[in-house]
């Protein structure tokens, strides 16, 4: 549908309008099509999945971020490829049509433009807010959190190089190497490093928050699906940081407690070995060997 | 063998001028005797910190030497000043004498680009030639990173040796493309686009291209020290912990922090000093906008930088305990100088393509810059807000939470004014006679692939979901679309597009649509499956991934190769006709209007016989009533006329 623009007439505006609703037609019919496949056909499949409120959440922002953006690619698309194939160089060597400028496409892209970044900026606020946190570490002192924290249960990830321990305060402060989760239940995290700066990334638990030395970093989510997930380090540690993770479970409540109270027997003669439970543990180094010690 | 610091031997000058101090090429300042003074520096420097340092308790029980390591570096690179004949000028004022600016010339020896020049437009050679150096070596790295990922396992390098090419990786083409525009073309075109005889600062000028040497061969060095495991960003205490590699990086980005200074300086004093008469800041080109606006940038945002890596230096050498905690120091404090610098950068890397892209595409489309002023307003607004934005990189660091609305906010509206690039853009193309010559593809190509970088940009600022991505490949992507796809893609249209007048030569457009679409379709081609590949959980800077991630890595890899050959490709055909067919190009190829095109090729060595009067704005495509943008030989009256 290549015009020959070279003898084109008519006024300027007159010209805008065919032209310009020929490019909205076809980008909005296009824009529709898509994002009606994103987000019935795409959407519910999009990662990290649905194991955990906040990984729910985090699909559902991502898909509604994919949605609005489908509109704005397929703009500069449609509009890119209808001015490649209508206005090129006819060979004649002709300058094109002067013009410095025009007020209502110009105001109208600077609305539209912030209306869409203010949307934006409210949503994810909102998004943030809501759902406690979204996952991500909030620091010692957490401003959002679950509306109910009755019975919830609380986890310390404790990372070093290269490897992530967990300790259960509500089991006796006892430490294991895997991380064993109730479905339907109020999780805290508390993610803490006692050397260099790590990120505990629970990515089907859509839990992500760096594990700082001396620092406390918490985080909340609640399960809602059993199944595997997968543990990662996600801030540079050093040499082995591509090496760091670890697989954890959602399990059934009776099967939570069950391993839960096992555990906390079966390390009782080692957790009295280990520093009381904190927050944080500040190393020593003037000890051979080096130790922990509570801060 | 000392420098010759009598007074007719200026700085970079070679001597013979007027006959008188015909001085020997050895006894001249040039790369040769820098070297030799860098490395006696080097050993004197060394030598002398072992002598400080050697029973300090940290020496005693680590066994590395950082203060032995940084003095030996100092003293290095002050020695290869002095060799460069840098202070020559500096100590000849202090004895009361006036060492004359070297003469220019029309036609350089070779020497010329390897000695401390004070032409600007020896130096946007000089700093051409580095730059692409930087990024080539850079790319190799690169595959030797996708060839670990070829498999899920570690296979190829040991994961110290995987971390370190990282690392390496990172941090040269993060030293590198702050300076891949405004060196090269910020250098040599802004006295030409402004019309003026010569650069605010030559001197600094020349400084500022010296330093880039010695922080690339400093920087690469680490790879024979240990190399350094921090990646770019240098995260303490993993930056504290690490060995002399560690000093490697942290000494060469600060030599190039030095450089940027300087450059930068130059730059916002030539355009606010230096411009013709007539040239009002309405007719100012987009590129010399891009440039001050970056130049702003950089004077404010780059001395955090030094400040931080001072600190880290002291960290490590002295044990100053700033950047750790046991002894009242906070890692926070490194996240935040380095981030409060680091994201401003990464704008002022997007700006000069911004600009270059603006400056180029009227050309080709032949109608003029859409909403010029909204150009230059958005290249403001992103400079602005660049500086209210650095804790997005902190979103999951535990961070004062408050604040993190605030950020995403903030984050957000810097999309506005970079949307202004698509609306000009797009304007600037509409109804025109598009030419679809090597430069103007490249150019397309920046708004294809900035589109990606951009639209993920807005996936990174919004917390929820960032949740998901930080740290991750999807991250990688974002801004290997926003710096390769955006920045590189301009620098490449922009070699094509100013070779006629940098060396005279016109590149072939048959090499170069070859070039152009390997490396277009390869580079989305290597770049698109990494947002994936990040989505579906793979963290960056690993050597291990999920065995069901490998398909799309190995897709990734090979993809990589062959944006590797491509590039291999222009390296190739751009020496090729450089040096053996010289193709010769007409004055004005492009048919531009701009300023720098005016005054012939190869480029007169004054720029101008005399300094010209602008007469309208270098964008008037397609206007009849139009005059010449300049009268290159004004009489008085025509000055006049204007003022």
């Amino acid at each position: 549908m290549a015009l020959k623009t070279s003898e084109e007439s008519g006024s300027p505006a007159a010209i805008a309008r065919k032209h310009g609703s020929r490019i909205v037609a076809i980008w909005f019919i296009l824009s529709l099509i898509i994002d009606l496949v994103v987000w019935f056909v795409w959407g519910p499949h999009m990662p990290p999945g649905d194991m955990t409120t906040t990984a729910a959440g985090q699909q559902f922002d991502f898909k509604v971020l994919t949605v609005m953006s489908v509109p704005v690619l397929l703009m500069v698309w449609v509009y890119g490829a209808y001015v490649i194939i209508n206005f090129r160089d006819r060979g004649d060597h002709a300058d094109g049509y002067y013009v410095k400028g025009n007020r209502k496409s110009q105001g109208l892209w600077y609305a539209a433009t912030a209306v869409l970044v203010l949307f934006l900026a409210g949503f994810g606020t909102y998004e943030l807010v809501v759902p406690a946190g979204a996952g991500v570490g909030e620091g010692p002192s957490p401003i959002w959190k679950p509306a109910s924290t009755a019975h919830m249960l609380q986890v310390q990830v404790i990372a070093q190089q290269w490897r992530f321990t967990y300790r259960w305060p509500q089991f006796g402060g006892m430490e294991t190497t895997s991380l064993v989760l109730p479905v339907n239940t109020e999780i805290q995290f508390n993610v803490t490093s006692l050397d260099v700066i790590h990120d505990f990334w629970a990515y089907q638990l859509g839990v992500k928050a760096d594990a700082n030395p001396e620092d406390n970093n918490v985080a909340y989510t609640k399960t809602q699906q059993t199944g595997r997930f997968v543990v990662r380090c996600d801030e540079l540690c050093g040499i082995w940081h591509g090496a760091m993770y670890n697989y954890g479970n959602v399990v059934s409540q009776n099967a939570f407690y069950q391993w839960a109270t096992n555990m906390e027997a079966q390390n009782a003669s080692l957790t009295k070995l280990l520093p009381k439970y904190s927050t944080v543990y500040v190393p020593n180094d003037n000890v051979a060997g080096g130790q922990y010690f509570n801060g | 063998m000392a420098i010759d610091m009598s007074q007719s031997t200026g700085v970079g000058q070679s001597g013979g001028a007027g006959g008188s101090s015909a001085a020997r090429w050895f006894a001249r300042g040039n790369i040769f005797t820098a070297t030799l003074f860098g490395a006696g520096g080097w050993f004197f420097g060394h030598w002398w910190g072992n002598v400080i340092a050697g029973h300090y308790t940290s020496v005693q029980n680590s066994g590395t030497n950082d203060v032995s390591w940084l003095l030996g570096a100092i003293f290095a690179v002050v020695a290869w000043f002095i060799g460069l004949g840098a202070l020559n000028h500096p100590i000849a004022k202090l004895w009361g004498g006036e060492a004359p600016m070297a003469e220019k010339k029309q036609k350089y020896s070779i020497m010329e680009y390897f000695s401390y020049s004070t032409d600007h437009k020896v130096v946007g050679i000089q700093y051409l030639f580095a730059m692409l150096m930087y990024f080539f070596v850079a790319g190799l790295l690169a595959l030797g990173i996708r060839t670990e990922l070829l498999s899920p396992t570690y296979h190829i390098w040991g994961p110290d040796t995987y971390i370190e090419i990282v690392g390496e990786h990172g941090t040269m083409m993060m030293m590198m493309m702050t300076s891949i525009i405004m060196g090269p073309f910020g250098n040599f075109l802004v006295p030409l686009m402004i019309g003026s005889k010569r650069m605010a600062f030559p001197r600094l000028e020349a400084a500022s291209f010296w330093f880039t040497v010695p922080a690339f061969f400093f920087l690469l060095s680490a790879l024979w020290q240990g190399g350094f495991q921090s990646g770019w960003t240098g995260y303490a205490p993993l930056s504290i912990q690490g060995g002399v590699g560690q000093d490697a990086y942290l000494f060469s980005f600060t030599l190039m922090a030095l450089s940027m200074l300087a450059a930068s300086t130059n730059m916002v004093a030539t355009i606010i000093n230096y411009r013709a008469p007539g040239m009002r800041w309405s007719r100012l080109s987009v590129l010399t906008w891009g440039m001050i606006t970056t130049a702003f940038t950089m004077i404010l945002s780059v001395p955090v930088l030094i400040d931080g890596l001072y600190v880290m230096g002291m960290d490590r050498a002295v044990q100053t305990s700033m950047l750790y905690g046991q002894h009242g120091g906070s890692p926070f404090l490194w996240e935040n100088l380095f981030w409060f610098f680091g994201h401003p950068e990464v704008y002022l890397l997007a700006l000069p393509g911004f600009a270059i892209t603006t400056e180029i595409l009227p050309v080709f489309a032949r109608k003029p810059v859409f909403a010029l002023k909204t150009s230059i307003a958005g290249m403001i607004g992103v400079a602005t807000l660049s500086f209210f934005v650095w804790q997005h990189h902190l979103f999951n660091s535990g961070m004062n939470p408050d604040m993190r609305p605030l950020f995403m906010l903030s984050t957000e509206l810097i999309s506005i004014p970079t949307g202004f690039l698509y609306l000009v853009g797009m304007g600037t193309v509409w109804r025109g006679r598009l030419r679809f010559n090597v430069p103007m593809l490249f150019m397309l190509a920046v708004f294809f692939n900035f589109l990606w970088g951009g639209i993920t940009g807005v996936y990174n600022s919004d917390v929820p979901v960032d949740a998901l991505i930080h740290g991750s490949f999807f991250v990688m992507a974002h801004f290997h679309f926003t710096i390769m796809g955006q920045l590189m893609f301009a620098v490449f249209g922009a070699i094509y597009y100013y070779t006629p007048l940098f060396f005279g030569i016109k590149l072939s457009e048959k090499l170069g649509k070859i070039h152009f679409w390997t490396m277009f379709v390869a580079f989305n081609s290597t770049f698109l499956p990494l947002f994936i590949v990040g989505w579906l959980g793979q963290p960056r800077r690993v050597f291990e991934y999920a065995a069901r991630l490998q398909t799309l890595n190995q897709w990734v890899s090979i993809s990589a190769y062959v944006l590797g050959l491509s590039l291999a490709f222009f390296v190739v055909t751009f020496i090729w006709q450089l040096v053996v067919t010289r193709p010769k190009s007409e004055p004005n190829p492009w048919d531009s209007r701009g300023l720098e095109w005016q005054v012939g090729i190869p480029v007169p060595k004054d720029n101008f016989d005399r300094i010209p009067v602008i007469l309208s704005s270098p964008y008037e495509y397609g206007n009849p009533n139009a005059g010449p943008m300049a009268d290159l030989s004004p009489t008085v009256a025509s000055v006049g006329s204007d003022a």
